[in-house]
């Protein structure tokens, strides 16, 4: 199915729940409404023709400028060969959403991530613990305005610079 | 309190919590599981990752495009050639950036000669796993005739930095052609050694047949891929039904999960999935090295790389599946975000749910059989 029909499929489901559709870009999307992004998952799962049996990647993208985070779901159907981007934008102070973890058991380790990386909180997660880092790190590093502590347990972070390292 | 802790009294049967890794030979690089066992019955493992995190993603926020494509070798060692393709893939679709074709005929042979030797890895290791030492031997034997091959035609051994932005660094020589139809003529009979060896042994399947078995759904729920999902009976393939590169143009199988030995989706399926996977990259060689035109190996591209404001998703059919390159341009010389999804994080997350109830041995040949690779799940 085409981008274009899925969502128009979507927007016949949840009338006013899409914000937005770009379908002329290489990799289209939709925006969609955060509080019923379990309700749409599920739907784009299992409603035939749609069969999006595969959530190929969960991620996020941190726009401070907007002040926001987007949360980004790649969404991929074996059966009709056919895939979906959907994105949801959450308030950079406070980004909280609803776990897909119900749908797509692979999410839990996707959202980890994400919560380890972003700070995103995903709401009735069962198991929401960082999963690259240890459980004391402070700060998110991938948003764009992290700054590296200067020592972690001790250990420094800081690397000398090269000359002074020699002059030593 | 289960049954057997209150079944004798005096008799020591409460849960037992063993750390496995980080540096046990069969966790496959630097990661870890908490088992918690009831004798030799696995009651749970916990994976714990994040050894090998060496943060390329925020890396590639900070490096040009073409500065970043040596940062992707890293993603995988074993597979390096794979990381660099799914990256300039992505490059080259913000771009625009047409690759010329003898450039893309250089980048289908350096990618299947190392999607060979990293099978190699993978089932050598797999039959070290379960105490099969000889066969590891003769797998690593031949990956070093590949690493030789790989040397001449990009200098480097593991971490390729060979396929770039536009087509790929150096040309891929005659002389270099000629030896590698030497090695598939010399390879192609030591895969049927290899499993009279190891394929057809009867203790290796007993250990396998019907261990840890993965269905159709749950291969989907958890988004197994490559021939973690193939061994599950999914004939689906990346270089067959999402075409790139030059693939439309040649013929080759895509090898599923038979259930020969044991149940449809369990760790022989998988193993299996691999060996015949290296027969068909033997076919796919013999092709490209026959089909191969004359002409430039890369395009001309601008130093300065800046593609248009826009995202896109690579994906890749690399040894471990599926592998996706989601890159975010903002117009700059500089990516806004890259974001690696590699199939063995996915794996990974599987290994919680088919671990309860196996034995301890079996959580060996599970791990072995979806080859998850540390450096692929930390990045």
């Amino acid at each position: 199915m085409e981008a274009k029909d899925i969502y128009a499929a979507l927007e016949k489901q949840f009338p006013g729940k899409v914000s937005e559709f770009k379908g002329e870009v290489l990799e289209p999307y939709l925006s969609v409404d955060g509080a019923s992004i379990v309700e749409i998952c599920r739907y784009l799962r299992d409603s035939a023709g749609l069969n999006f049996a595969v959530l190929s990647d969960l991620t996020a993208l941190d726009w401070p400028k907007e002040e926001k985070i987007q949360v980004v779901y790649h969404l991929f159907s074996y059966s009709h060969n056919h895939q979906i981007v959907l994105k949801v934008d959450l308030p950079r102070a406070n980004p909280k959403i609803a776990t897909v973890e119900g749908v797509w058991k692979v999410a839990n380790w996707f959202e980890r991530e994400v919560y380890d990386l972003f700070g995103v909180i995903f709401e009735g997660h069962s198991d929401l613990r960082r999963i690259m880092l240890p459980e004391d790190w402070v700060g998110y590093p991938l948003r764009k305005d992290y700054v590296e502590e200067e020592e972690y347990d001790g250990i420094s972070t800081q690397r000398a610079p090269l000359v002074e390292k020699l002059l030593r | 309190m289960n049954e057997t802790a209150q079944a004798e009294p005096g008799f020591f049967a409460e849960e037992m919590t063993i750390s496995v890794g980080p540096q046990h030979p069969s966790t496959h690089g630097v990661l870890r599981f908490v088992v918690k066992t009831d004798g030799e019955v696995i009651n749970e493992a916990i994976p714990d990752v994040g050894y090998l995190h060496r943060s390329i993603e925020k890396i590639g926020e900070k490096v040009t495009y073409h500065g970043y494509v040596p940062y992707t070798d890293r993603a995988d060692y074993l597979a390096a050639m794979f990381a660099n393709q799914a990256f300039c893939l992505a490059a080259e679709k913000l771009a625009k950036t047409e690759v010329t074709r003898r450039g893309e005929f250089c980048r289908v042979i350096a990618c299947e000669l190392n999607r060979i030797a990293s099978h190699l890895i993978s089932v050598g290791t797999f039959g070290q796993d379960i105490g099969a030492m000889t066969p590891f031997v003769h797998a690593l034997r031949e990956r070093e005739t590949i690493n030789n091959l790989m040397e001449e035609i990009c200098g480097a051994r593991l971490t390729y930095n060979y396929i770039r932005i536009g087509g790929v660094g150096y040309d891929i020589l005659p002389e270099t052609c000629t030896r590698i139809v030497e090695f598939l003529d010399h390879f192609e009979p030591i895969v049927d050694e290899f499993n009279r060896l190891l394929s057809g042994n009867k203790i290796f399947i007993e250990r396998l047949a019907g261990v840890a078995v993965v269905t159709k759904e749950e291969a989907f729920s958890y988004n197994l891929v490559g021939p973690n999902l193939r061994g599950s009976g999914v004939k689906w393939d990346i270089r067959r039904d999402i075409p790139y590169s030059i693939y439309p143009e040649l013929e080759f199988d895509v090898p599923i999960g038979t259930a020969h030995v044991g149940k449809l989706g369990d760790s022989f399926d998988r193993y299996w999935v691999r060996i015949r996977e290296m027969q068909e990259s033997c076919k796919i060689l013999r092709q490209c090295l026959k089909m191969m035109p004359k002409g430039p190996a890369i395009a001309k591209v601008p130093r300065k790389f800046r593609p248009p404001a826009g995202e896109c998703y690579a994906r890749v059919e690399a040894p471990r599946g599926d592998m996706g390159f989601y890159v975010v341009s903002d117009g700059s010389e500089y990516p806004y975000r890259v974001r690696i999804r590699t199939g063995s994080f996915a794996a990974m997350s599987i290994i919680d749910k088919l671990s309860k109830g196996i034995m301890v041995a079996d959580l060996i040949a599970l791990i072995g059989s979806l080859d998850v690779d540390a450096p692929e799940i930390d990045r």
